[in-house]
C-alpha cells in the first residue's frame, strides 16, 4: 500500500465517523477555481466547482451532500442560486462523484451527510461558490461590452448594462466567465435580503418520486449484471461454519455460492428472487461465537449494575455538590428509566452494486458518505482509491444507517470473486433487520432534590449503557469519556453536542459506560432521543412532586438560557398551555436542544374507549437560527414525530443467543397514518446562527407525549416501547 | 410461460410460477418503480393495482393471476403524472426519500376510485403503508386535495 493510499484512507475514516456522529470537522473548504476539464457528467461551462451553466441558460448546481429525503439537495441549491441570482426555474442538480472529489483534491469538501450538518456546515462555501460565479459571469459580460462590471446588474440570470440597456444571459457568457480568475473577495448577502433561500421553494426532486422514474440504488441495472442475496452470521461475533452448496447449485438461475469474509455466504443468480430463494434453501451452520449466551436479560443486568456503580463512570456536566443537596432535600424524587436497541429500518433495504476488475472497482450505492464508500470499496477491492469510483444514488432512507459501509464492503467482496461481472447485492429485510447498527441501549437513574418551596436544588442524572463512539470512533473519546453520550446535556453553549437548558445549583450528569457486543450506530437524533426522554419526563415528575405547573417549574430554571426558554414559550403559547384543553384531552410539555437547534413540544392526548391512547396534536417549536426552507423544515418536523413516536409506541430490538430477535415489520412495527397526530410546526428562527433540522425535533416528540400520558392516566411510563404498557 | 397484462400491455414471462409479481415486474419486465420493502405484505412499498384493487405484489405469486387480470403499476397510473393523486402529491411536496411513495400513491388512487370523498377514518383504514420518513400528514392532506381535483374534473 502506498503512503498516499494510507493517508487518504485515514482521512476518509475520520471524515466518515465524524460525519455520522455530528462532529464538527476542522477544515475549511474554499470555493475553488474552475479547472480546464469538466469532470462531472453534465455538459456546459463550469464557472466554478459548484456552478455549471449550459448554453440554454440551464444552471447545474453541484451537491456534495447526499439526499435521503431530508431536503438538503433543495436547500443547498437554494443557497447557491440565491447568491448566483439565477432563474430558479432553470436550476438542476448533480452529485460530483467521490472519485472526482479525490482527484480534484476535495474541492467539494466533505461529502458526509449526517448529524444534521448538510446545510449548516457547508452553507458558507456553497454560498461563496454561487456569489463568485455571479461576479465572474457579470465580469465576462462587462469584458465583452468593454464596460465596467460595476455598471452591470443581474436578475434571474439576465445581465443588463444599465447605461446602455444592453442585455445578455448567463448561458451566453458562461464559457468566457469560466476562463476568468475567481474574485479574491466574495461578499455574501444578508439573509434578510434573500429571495430564493429562506423561502418555501418546492423540492427539486419530487417529480421523479411520483412516477417510478427515479433510479434508486436497488433499481440499478448494468449489462451482464448478476444478483446476489447474502446471509451473514446473525450472532454478532460469530462466524460462518459451513454450508452445503450441492443442495442448491441446481436451483433455477443459481450461478455461484460465495463465502463473504469469515462471516457470510452469498448466492449469486440471474435474478435476485432466484438468489434469495436458493439462499433460503441453503443449509448453513453458524459458529455462534463468544456471545451466544448474551440476551436482553443479561444486558439489562449489566446496565442495572451501572446505575449505582462507581466503576467506569464518566462525568459529563457538574456543578456544586449534588450529594449534599440530596442530603438536605426537603423532598427527594427518584426514578429509573430505560430504552431499547433500535434498528433504523430504512424503507430501501441495504444494497450495493459492485463491479471489480484487477485494475478498477466501481460501486453504485445509496450512501450518507460517498467518500467513506470509496474508502470501503478501495479496502475490499484491494485497489487504491484512485482506481475506485462511487456513483451516488438518492437514498431510500438513511437515518444514520447508511453512514456505515458494511453493505458496500460485502458487495465488493462478492464482486471481487467474479471479475468483470457487475453484482447487485440486495439484503433481504430480514438481513437488514439482523445486521443493523443499533441505537444503543441505555437505562437512567435520576434523583432530584426539592427544597421546602418546591424548587429544584439538586439533580443527579446517571446514564448507564452503551457508547457509540467507543465502538465506532475511539478517536472521538475524551480520556475514556464519550462526549456524544451527553448530547443535549453539556454545560457549554459552544459544545457541538447540545447545551443543557437548565441552571441547577447542584448537578451531576454522569455515564456508566456499559458496552455490549451489539454493534451500535447513529440513529436519527442519536443520544438526544433517550437523554431527552429521561430528563424531560423526570422534570415532569419533579414538577408534579413539587405541586407546580410543569411549564412554570421549568421556566424558573431557564433564566440563563434565553434561547431554550423562547422556544418553550413559543410552543406553550401556540398550544394554549395554561388554558383548559378540550374535554378529555390532556397535555404534556418538554424542551431540548441539539444539533445546533432549540426545540420544544406540547402534546395533546386523549384516551380511547378501550383505554389506548390517541395522540391528537403535537405543537413543536424550533429555533434553527437561519431558516433556509420553511416548508421543508415543517416536513422534517412532521417526519421526526413519526420516527420518534414510532419508536416510543412500538419498536425494540431484543437479544437472544447473542443475536437480534426481530426480523421484519411484523414484529418491528412502524407508526402508521392512523396514529399520526396533527403536527403544528412553530418556526421561530432568531437569526445569527445555523442550526440543523433533520434530527433535533425527534428528541421532543416522545417526552411530550409521555408527559401527556401521565396527565391523562396518572401512569408514569419509564420504559419503552408503549406497546408493553397496554397503551397503544 | 405465464401471460401477464401490465399497464395495458401483454407480457410473456418465463419464470417459476411461485415468483411474486413484484419480482416479475422488477426483474423480468423492467418496471422498477414498484419497490421491495419487506417481502411479507407488511409495508406496502410494492402496492400495485390488480383489476383496480390495491394489492401487495411482494406476496402475490404470479400463479394466482389470470391472463385477463389487469395489473397497473406506478408507471402506468397515468402517462404524464397527471393522475389527481400525483398532482396533489406534487402540489403538497409529499415525498421525502420517496421510496415508499409509489406504493402510497397506488394505495391512495385505489382508495379514491372506490371512495371518491374519503373521510379521515376512511384514510386511516385504507392507508396502511409504512413511511419511515414520516410523510403521513401530507399524505392525508394530499388525498383530500386529490379528491377535490378529481371531483372538480368530474363535475
Amino acid at each position: 500500500m502506498s503512503e498516499r493510499h494510507r493517508i487518504s484512507r485515514r482521512g476518509f475514516i475520520v471524515g466518515s465517523a465524524a460525519a455520522a456522529g455530528g462532529l464538527a470537522l476542522g477544515f475549511h473548504v474554499p470555493f475553488a477555481a474552475a479547472q480546464t476539464a469538466s469532470s462531472t457528467t453534465s455538459e456546459g461551462a463550469e464557472v466554478n466547482v459548484w456552478v455549471l451553466i449550459q448554453p440554454n441558460d440551464d444552471v447545474v448546481i453541484r451537491i456534495a451532500r447526499s439526499e435521503m429525503g431530508q431536503g438538503t439537495l433543495t436547500g443547498l441549491a437554494q443557497l447557491v442560486a440565491e447568491e448566483l441570482e439565477c432563474d430558479w426555474s432553470k436550476v438542476k442538480t448533480e452529485y460530483p462523484t467521490p472519485g472526482q472529489n479525490l482527484a480534484r483534491k476535495r474541492v467539494w469538501g466533505d461529502m458526509s451527510t449526517g448529524g444534521s450538518r448538510g446545510i449548516r456546515q457547508s452553507q458558507e462555501y456553497v454560498r461563496k461558490g454561487g456569489a463568485a460565479a455571479r461576479m465572474m459571469l457579470i465580469q465576462a459580460a462587462a469584458n465583452a461590452w468593454s464596460v465596467p462590471a460595476s455598471e452591470c446588474v443581474v436578475e434571474k440570470g439576465v445581465i443588463t448594462h444599465k447605461p446602455s440597456g444592453r442585455t445578455t444571459t448567463y448561458g451566453k457568457v458562461a464559457a468566457a466567465a469560466a476562463q476568468l480568475e475567481p474574485p479574491a473577495e466574495v461578499p455574501l448577502k444578508d439573509p434578510k435580503d434573500w429571495k430564493i433561500a429562506g423561502k418555501p421553494m418546492k423540492r427539486l426532486d419530487t417529480a421523479e418520486k411520483l412516477n417510478g422514474k427515479l433510479v434508486y440504488a436497488i433499481d440499478v441495472k448494468l449489462p451482464g449484471m448478476l444478483n446476489a442475496a447474502i446471509k451473514d452470521c446473525p450472532h454478532f461475533g460469530g462466524k460462518l461454519k459451513s454450508y452445503d452448496e450441492a443442495a442448491i447449485k441446481n436451483m433455477p438461475g443459481v450461478r455461484h455460492v460465495l463465502k463473504i469474509g469469515e462471516t457470510g455466504v452469498a448466492v449469486v443468480a440471474d435474478t435476485w428472487w432466484q438468489a434469495k430463494t436458493a439462499l433460503d434453501a441453503l443449509p448453513i451452520e453458524w459458529d455462534e461465537g463468544p456471545n451466544a449466551d448474551v440476551s436482553s436479560e443479561t444486558i439489562a443486568e449489566l446496565l442495572k449494575e451501572g446505575l449505582d456503580s462507581n466503576e467506569g463512570v464518566f462525568v459529563g456536566n457538574q456543578a456544586g455538590d449534588v450529594k449534599a443537596a440530596l442530603e438536605k432535600a426537603a423532598k427527594k424524587v427518584e426514578a429509573v428509566y430505560g430504552t431499547p436497541f433500535l434498528n433504523h429500518a430504512c424503507m430501501e433495504p441495504m444494497n450495493c452494486t459492485a463491479k471489480w476488475t484487477p485494475d478498477r472497482c466501481e460501486v453504485w450505492v445509496a450512501s450518507q458518505n460517498g467518500e467513506a464508500s470509496l474508502a470501503a470499496c478501495s479496502e475490499a477491492a484491494g485497489l487504491p482509491p484512485e482506481k475506485c469510483e462511487v456513483y451516488k444514488h438518492h437514498l431510500g432512507g438513511g437515518f444514520g444507517r447508511r453512514g456505515f459501509q458494511d453493505y458496500v464492503t460485502k458487495a465488493v467482496l462478492a464482486a471481487k470473486q467474479i471479475p468483470g461481472v457487475p453484482i447487485k447485492m440486495i439484503w433481504s429485510r430480514e438481513e437488514d433487520m439482523l445486521h443493523g447498527r443499533f441505537r444503543p441501549i441505555t437505562q437512567a437513574k435520576l434523583v432530584g432534590a426539592l427544597d421546602e418551596n418546591g424548587d429544584l436544588t439538586g439533580l443527579h442524572f446517571r446514564i448507564s449503557g452503551q457508547s457509540i463512539l467507543a465502538a465506532v470512533r475511539p478517536a472521538g473519546m475524551q480520556d475514556g469519556m464519550d462526549p456524544l453520550h451527553f448530547q443535549g446535556l453539556h454545560a457549554s453553549a459552544d459544545s457541538p453536542f447540545g447545551q443543557f437548558g437548565y441552571t441547577i445549583p447542584n448537578l451531576l450528569i454522569d455515564h456508566a459506560m456499559r458496552n455490549t457486543h451489539v454493534p451500535p450506530g447513529f440513529w436519527r437524533g442519536v443520544n438526544h432521543n433517550q437523554n431527552a426522554i429521561y430528563l424531560e419526563c423526570f422534570m415532569d415528575e419533579l414538577a408534579h412532586a413539587a405541586g407546580k405547573d410543569p411549564l412554570e417549574f421549568r421556566r424558573k430554571l431557564m433564566g440563563n438560557h434565553p434561547k431554550h426558554l423562547a422556544v418553550l414559550n413559543a410552543a406553550a403559547e401556540k398550544a394554549g398551555w395554561g388554558t383548559p384543553p378540550p374535554e378529555g384531552v390532556y397535555r404534556g410539555i418538554c424542551q431540548h436542544m441539539g444539533f445546533g437547534s432549540y426545540c420544544a413540544a406540547v402534546a395533546e392526548v386523549s384516551l380511547k374507549p378501550d383505554g389506548k391512547i390517541k395522540v391528537n396534536r403535537l405543537v413543536i417549536a424550533v429555533d434553527c437560527g437561519i431558516a433556509v426552507n420553511p416548508d421543508q423544515i415543517a416536513a422534517q418536523v412532521e417526519g421526526s414525530v413519526v420516527y420518534g413516536l414510532g419508536a416510543a409506541f412500538f419498536q425494540e430490538n431484543t437479544v437472544e443467543k447473542g443475536r437480534m430477535v426481530q426480523e421484519n415489520f411484523d414484529t418491528f412495527e412502524s407508526l402508521l397514518i392512523e396514529h399520526m397526530p396533527k403536527v403544528e410546526t412553530v418556526l421561530v428562527p432568531s437569526g445569527g446562527f445555523w442550526g440543523g433540522i433533520g434530527e433535533p425535533t425527534i428528541a421532543v416528540a416522545a417526552p411530550a407525549v409521555l408527559n401527556a400520558i401521565f396527565a391523562a392516566t396518572g401512569k408514569r411510563i419509564r420504559t419503552l416501547p408503549l406497546k408493553h404498557h397496554g397503551l397503544v | 410461460m405465464a401471460k401477464l397484462n401490465v399497464n395495458g400491455r401483454q407480457f410473456d414471462v418465463d419464470v417459476d410460477p411461485e415468483t411474486p409479481l413484484l419480482w416479475v415486474l422488477r426483474e423480468q419486465i423492467g418496471l422498477t418503480g414498484t419497490k421491495y420493502g419487506c417481502g411479507i405484505a407488511q409495508c406496502g412499498a410494492c402496492t400495485v393495482h390488480v383489476n383496480g384493487e390495491a394489492q401487495r405484489s411482494c406476496a402475490l405469486p404470479i400463479s394466482a393471476l389470470e391472463e385477463t387480470d389487469e395489473i397497473v403499476t406506478i408507471e402506468g397510473l397515468s402517462p404524464d403524472s397527471s393522475h389527481p393523486v400525483q398532482r396533489a402529491w406534487l402540489e403538497l411536496d409529499v415525498p421525502q426519500c420517496g421510496y415508499c411513495q409509489s406504493g402510497q400513491i397506488m394505495a391512495a388512487a385505489a382508495l379514491l376510485a372506490s371512495t371518491p370523498e374519503p373521510t379521515d377514518e376512511d384514510i386511516d383504514a385504507a392507508m396502511t403503508n409504512i413511511c419511515r420518513c414520516g410523510t403521513y400528514q401530507r399524505i392525508r392532506a394530499a388525498i383530500h386535495l386529490a379528491a377535490d381535483y378529481a371531483n372538480k374534473n368530474a363535475g
